[in-house]
């Protein structure tokens, strides 16, 4: 047996190699036959003895070919989507290849060098194909350019394949070729392949991140160990936007490896998405001794103006503002005037809310930041936006962003709540006050109380049916989720005569919100989707068949929901207490199609038996991955209907943990069908999100269906499903 | 307060109070960063390790109490990610984020240890505490039954 003393020095030293230093990753090469992640895949790839064909590629004289690329993994597979498509044009040996992340600050001093390093909107692959794709044929061409030149061969007679290329005999690798071709310039950049012609992207290829998320190899910003680090515990003010805290840092500054109190400062009427929060941080040897005494410290707390704020108010508010006319977003008196001439017996309407919610993303939010004596400064995190990183660091500590460096790590989910910079600005602060690289880690109590939050909505419908049951005309009035308003007014359906309006929501200056998965789409979709359900029933119709009827002129979803109706076995005849419900939501330029069933027992016990979906993402690179991000997408839209829901009491966020702030358990798991319906051509979904919207209104038709109880809110721990 | 531990096989003396969680001396004090913090109350499960073979999460289990005990976390269940559980993650492509992984693999490495063929309902007891945000339960679920049928051979 290794026998190890690990003094406080000894470790400081053995890591330093390796998170220190910054020298080239050593590959793990855990699956022979496959394409690697470099488990920290912020190290720059060694430029100088490799070589830089552009900016995405760097081909070694061993034939190594590494892929830097702009996107946050962050689960959703980002590193083998990029690396999948630009190998579909680079023609190079998949298991050569190596990829890791572009470093951000070369983005941003060039001009943004990598187009987008924003991950998000599901957009790696529905955005960025085109210029992602082009990389890499326009490596190929200098490539076969390259040794077209050497060989006196017009480039039309070189092929490439595998990291070969050939001409009639003659052979050579693409490293060999490599230095020549950095120096050529194509007069005329190749057109990309379009989709007939990919022989890669469409295939099943294992994510190459799994092998090291498997081993505990994959590192986090969680992970990041530096010499001298020491260690940050933050309490922001519990209240949005409330005062300074009044602490005593003498009662606990005896502790053992306690060494400094910081206290962090909002600046007076800034309160965007990376703006500081007033609040407190505690500083250690390790990170349990900062906790314990930020702990025990004693603090007071200014709360400021919205100590009363609770979810009753916030929903007063949004309840009383439904009443009223909002911004019209599209006009139609005609609307209107035919809701309110129409019978009692022909009107429906009804109003949906959705309470706050918090991101919980896996990984506790968690930055380290070191400046250096040279003026430059590292900052270690998990970011989907790491240039807005950047900038909020910059602004901070008042330096040139030339100094600044965003070392980027794998993301322990994403959510949205990563591009919150708020975490990296407090870093910076306390690193700056102590002298020493901090790591900075938000407890989950923090991270679920104070984070940026997934903001709240309301909605009202009213529409009028005809005469063969159709709707004639909808009204809707919505409060909040703003960004996904078009989910409304381009509603899929044929429905002649349309009214929305929508108000602001007005709590954002008091509450700050960000992003979500599916932010937007998902809460509208939720409250829309029931609407549309009522009303096809008011109609006396099968709502799947009632969808199909109103999309007639809509190929995309015709093909979704007829996949639908032939996978999923909808019906409406099951006994009491059983239930199937659909629902079908645009969102991400991809259409996604849900049938729920449900089991409720008479004492109201739910249980999501199953969940089929039909998805139409136009083209999927990778069937592999897509599947597990529609089955995680559905877990999602499950876990902030069935749980999660921020409760606001005095002004804070009164749930804490993961006690207080429940999310879906395996014990809870439906079985998910995923069925791509792809209409292929011009169309480029994301899949990322899409399955989140129409997962939680499916449910609730379905429960419905069990129950006759409409779910007009989230989330169903608040809600009584009993029937008799 | 200096403490002997044994984790993967190493003997590691650690000068920690004696109350502190096992999760954070693997963490801050050996270097182990595959263990990973989640919630702080066993609720989570990101924390799971072995201490002689059972699963405990690490964040409310104190150091001092693994004296004398053998303590295995994610870098020690095997030399080469060939245990049955890492080999069916990887057949069953079961990490999204990865984060919840390690914890999920150890608890489940526990349970085939003693129930060599879970059943659903096993499985879904064994890992109720295991939360997983990207929403993997389907594939977990797989892999268990896939690792057991591994492990059998």
């Amino acid at each position: 047996m290794n026998q190890i003393n690990v003094t406080r020095r000894e470790f400081i030293i053995t890591s330093a190699g390796a998170a220190g230093g910054l020298a080239i990753g050593v590959f793990l090469a855990p699956m022979a036959n496959a394409a690697v992640v470099n488990p920290m895949p912020w190290q720059s790839p060694n430029d100088k003895e490799g070589l830089e064909l552009s900016q995405w590629i760097v081909i070694d004289p061993s034939g190594i070919i590494t892929v830097v690329q702009p996107h946050a993994e962050m689960g959703q597979g980002a590193m083998t989507s990029t690396a999948m498509m630009l190998n579909e044009e680079l023609q190079a040996d998949w298991k050569m290849i190596r990829v890791q992340y572009a470093d951000a600050n070369r983005h941003v001093l060039n001009n943004e060098l990598w187009v987008t390093m924003a991950s998000g909107g599901s957009n790696v692959v529905k955005a960025r194909h085109p210029h992602i794709m082009q990389a890499g044929a326009s490596a190929r061409e200098r490539l076969k350019e390259a040794a077209a030149q050497t060989w006196g061969v017009p480039r039309t007679q070189v092929t490439a394949k595998d990291s070969v290329l050939t001409s009639g005999t003659r052979r050579g690798t693409y490293a060999e070729f490599a230095t020549r071709a950095a120096g050529i310039k194509l007069a005329e950049e190749p057109k990309r392949k379009t989709p007939e012609q990919f022989t890669f992207l469409g295939t099943s290829v294992p994510r190459l991140d799994v092998p090291l998320k498997v081993n505990g190899a994959a590192k986090y910003a969680h992970d990041i160990r530096l010499p001298g680090m020491v260690y940050a515990a933050v309490y922001a003010n519990p209240v949005p936007w409330g005062g300074s805290p009044k602490f005593d840092f003498n009662a606990i500054k005896a502790r053992p490896g306690v060494l400094a109190a910081v206290e962090l400062k909002a600046v007076a009427g800034k309160r965007g998405l990376a703006d500081m929060q007033n609040g407190v941080a505690v500083v250690a040897d390790t990170y349990y001794r900062a906790k314990t005494a930020l702990d025990l410290m004693p603090i007071e707390w200014d709360y400021g103006p919205n100590a009363a704020m609770s979810n009753q108010t916030l929903f007063d508010t949004a309840y009383k503002k439904l009443g009223e006319k909002g911004a019209v977003r599209k006009d139609d008196p005609a609307a209107l005037a035919a809701i309110a001439a129409a019978p009692a017996d022909k009107k429906v309407g009804g109003d949906f809310h959705r309470p706050y919610e918090a991101h919980a993303r896996a990984e506790p939010i968690t930055t380290t930041v070191d400046i250096k004596a040279d003026g430059t400064v590292d900052v270690y995190v998990g970011a989907q936006n790491p240039p807005a990183v950047m900038t909020a660091v910059v602004e901070q500590l008042g330096i040139e962003p030339k100094n600044c460096f965003v070392r980027r790590q794998f993301l322990g989910c994403g959510f949205g709540s990563s591009s919150g910079t708020f975490a990296a600005k407090q870093a910076a602060q306390i690193a700056k006050e102590v002298g020493r690289p901090v790591k900075l880690i938000w407890s989950r109590e923090e991270d679920i109380r104070n984070s940026k939050h997934a903001p709240a909505y309301a909605a009202r419908f009213e529409a009028a049916v005809g005469p063969d049951g159709l709707p004639t005309a909808i009204f809707t009035r919505t409060f909040g989720a703003n960004s996904s308003d078009n989910t409304i007014t381009d509603m899929p359906y044929e429905i002649a005569l349309r009214h929305h309006e929508r108000h602001a929501d007005l709590e954002q200056a008091n509450i700050p919100i960000t992003t979500h998965r599916a932010p937007g789409t998902g809460l509208v979709g939720f409250a829309s989707e029931q609407f549309i359900d009522d009303l096809a029933r008011k109609g006396g119709w099968n709502p799947l068949d009632w969808r199909i009827a109103m999309t007639k002129t809509k190929a995309d979803y015709q093909l979704v929901l007829k996949t639908l109706k032939e996978k999923a076995g909808y019906r409406m005849d099951l006994p009491r207490g059983e239930g199937m419900g659909v629902a079908v939501v645009e969102s991400h330029g991809t259409i996604a199609g849900a049938v729920a069933t449900v089991t409720v027992s008479r004492r109201g016990q739910l249980r999501v038996e199953k969940v089929v979906l039909a998805v139409d993402s136009g083209h999927v690179i990778n069937p592999l991955n897509g599947t597990e991000q529609v089955e995680g997408s559905v877990v999602f839209g499950l876990a902030h209907l069935l749980g999660g829901g921020l409760e606001f009491q005095k002004g804070a966020v009164a749930n804490s943990n993961f006690d207080t702030y429940r999310l879906l358990r395996i014990g809870d798991m439906p079985t998910v069908e995923v069925h791509f319906a792809l209409s292929g051509g011009e169309k480029w979904g994301g899949l990322g999100e899409p399955g989140v919207p129409p997962t939680a209104p499916s449910v609730a038709n379905a429960i419905f269906a069990a129950t006759g109880k409409r779910v007009r809110s989230t989330p169903l721990t608040l809600h009584d499903l009993s029937w008799a | 307060m200096a403490l002997a531990l044994n984790v993967n096989g190493t003997s590691y003396t650690v000068d920690v109070e004696p109350e502190t969680p096992l999760l954070w001396v693997l963490r801050d004090n050996i270097g182990l960063t595959g263990t990973k913090y989640g919630c702080g109350i066993a609720r989570c499960g990101f924390c799971t390790v072995h201490v002689d073979g059972q699963a405990v999460k690490s964040c409310q289990t104190k150091v001092s109490a693994t004296v004398g005990t053998r303590v295995t976390t994610i870098e020690g269940l095997s030399p080469d990610s060939t245990h049955p559980v890492q080999v069916a993650w990887i057949e069953h492509s079961v990490p999204q984020c990865g984060y919840c992984q390690s914890g999920q693999i150890m608890a489940a490495a526990a349970l085939l240890a003693k129930r060599a063929r879970p059943t659903d309902a096993e499985i879904d007891e064994a890992m109720a505490d295991n939360l997983c945000r990207c929403g993997t339960y389907v594939r977990i679920r797989s892999a268990i039954h896939r690792a057991a049928e591994l492990g059998a051979r």
